[in-house]
C-alpha cells in the first residue's frame, strides 16, 4: 500500500512535510521570545503563576496556560511587581478577585478541611478494614486441631524423615 | 453476602459519580458577592469622550452584563436581554470586554441593544477588578452598590426567572 502512495508526486509531498515539520519549532521560537523585558519580574511573575490556577483551562496553571485571560492575568501581576507589591499582596488581590479556587495550594478552614483531611481519612479507612479483613481471615483459616489418629501418623512421618537425614 | 458488599460499593460509586455530572466545575463562586461593587470609570462605548462612573449608579438596582462581539454565548442571552431591557424592570449596563468599539457598535446594531449604558474595557482592566474569567457574565448590583448575584455564562429563562428576577423585585422592594 504504502510503496503506491510514494510516486513522485507523494514523494515531493513528504519532503515538503518533513521540511515544515523541522522548521516548526524556529517559528514557536520566533513567538514566544520578546515577553521578558525585565528577567528579575518575570522571573519572579512566573514563580508567582506557577502556583495560580487559570480559571479558563482549569487544569493549566497561569504561567503555562496560553489562554488570553491568563496573559491579562500575568500582565496584572507583572506590573503588580513593576509597582513593588510583596507576593503575598498580589495573591490577595487575586483571591480577592477569583476566591480561593485560583490558588493551588488553598488554605486550611473549615471549607477545605475535607479537601486536606479527606485523603488521609480515606487512608485510615482503608487501613482499618484492611486490619479487619485480615483478622478476620485468620480466624477463618485457623489450622484445625488433629486427631489422636493424625497425630500419630504425622510423629511417625517426622520420624521417618529424621531417619533418612540421619 | 458475596454479592452483596461489591454491589453496595458499586451503588455508592455510582452516587458519587452521578453527582460529579451534576456540579458545573465552570461556574467558581465568587467571593465578591455580598461584597461592594469595584468602582469603575469608563468611556462609554457610544460616546468615547463621556466617562460613565459605576458611582452614578447608587440607589438603584441594576444590572452589569460583561459582552463582547466576539463572544459566541452572548449571541444566546442576547434576546433575553433585549426583552428585558424593553419591560423596563432592571436598567441593563452593558461592559463590553476587550472588544474593538467599531465591532462592538456594529454587533448592537446588528442583534439591538439592551443597555442602558455600555462602557468600554478594551484591555479587561474593569474585568479583572470584577473577577470575570469567563464571557458573558451578569452581576446584580443593589442600591447600595452591593453586588448580590453573579451569574457565570449565559442569561437563561430559568436563571431569569428562578433567581435574577425574584431578586431584583427583592432588592427594588
Amino acid at each position: 500500500m504504502i510503496p503506491d502512495l510514494l510516486n513522485t508526486r507523494g514523494r515531493k509531498q513528504i519532503t515538503l512535510l518533513l521540511i515544515l515539520a523541522l522548521m516548526s519549532p524556529l517559528s514557536w521560537a520566533k513567538e514566544a521570545a520578546p515577553v521578558a523585558e525585565d528577567p528579575v519580574i518575570e522571573k519572579r511573575m512566573l514563580a508567582l503563576s506557577e502556583d495560580l490556577r487559570c480559571l479558563v483551562c482549569q487544569n493549566e496553571s497561569l504561567a503555562g496556560s496560553r489562554a488570553d485571560f491568563a496573559n491579562d492575568l500575568r500582565r496584572e501581576i507583572r506590573e503588580q511587581i513593576k509597582e513593588g507589591k510583596k507576593d503575598q499582596e498580589i495573591i490577595d488581590f487575586l483571591v480577592e478577585r477569583y476566591g480561593d479556587f485560583v490558588l493551588y495550594n488553598p488554605p486550611i478552614k473549615p471549607t477545605t478541611y475535607l479537601l486536606w483531611i479527606g485523603p488521609f481519612a480515606f487512608l485510615l479507612i482503608g487501613a482499618g478494614i484492611l486490619f479487619f479483613y485480615l483478622k478476620m481471615r485468620r480466624r477463618q483459616i485457623e489450622e484445625p486441631p488433629l486427631t489422636a489418629d493424625q497425630h500419630r501418623h504425622a510423629e511417625s512421618l517426622l520420624k521417618e524423615d529424621k531417619g533418612n537425614n540421619a | 453476602m458475596r454479592f452483596l458488599l461489591p454491589l453496595a460499593a458499586f451503588i455508592v460509586l455510582v452516587g458519587f459519580l452521578a453527582v460529579g455530572l451534576g456540579l458545573k466545575p465552570r461556574e467558581i463562586p465568587s467571593p465578591l458577592v455580598g461584597k461592594p461593587a469595584p468602582v469603575f470609570q469608563s468611556p462609554r462605548l457610544h460616546e468615547p469622550d463621556q466617562i460613565l462612573s459605576s458611582k452614578d449608579n447608587l440607589g438603584k438596582v441594576w444590572l452589569l452584563n460583561v459582552w463582547a462581539s466576539w463572544c459566541v454565548s452572548c449571541r444566546e442571552e442576547h434576546p433575553l436581554l433585549v426583552e428585558l431591557s424593553k419591560s423596563g424592570i432592571v436598567p441593563i449596563y452593558g461592559l463590553n470586554y476587550k472588544d474593538k468599539p467599531e465591532l462592538a457598535l456594529q454587533w448592537l446594531g446588528q442583534y439591538g441593544d439592551p443597555y442602558t449604558v455600555s462602557v468600554v474595557d478594551p484591555e479587561g482592566r474593569i474585568g479583572i477588578d470584577y473577577g470575570v474569567y469567563g464571557v458573558p457574565e451578569t452581576y446584580v448590583i443593589d442600591k447600595n452598590g452591593v453586588i448580590r448575584h453573579k451569574q457565570i455564562g449565559p442569561v437563561t429563562i430559568e436563571s431569569l426567572e428562578n433567581k435574577i428576577l425574584p431578586l431584583i423585585k427583592e432588592l427594588q422592594g
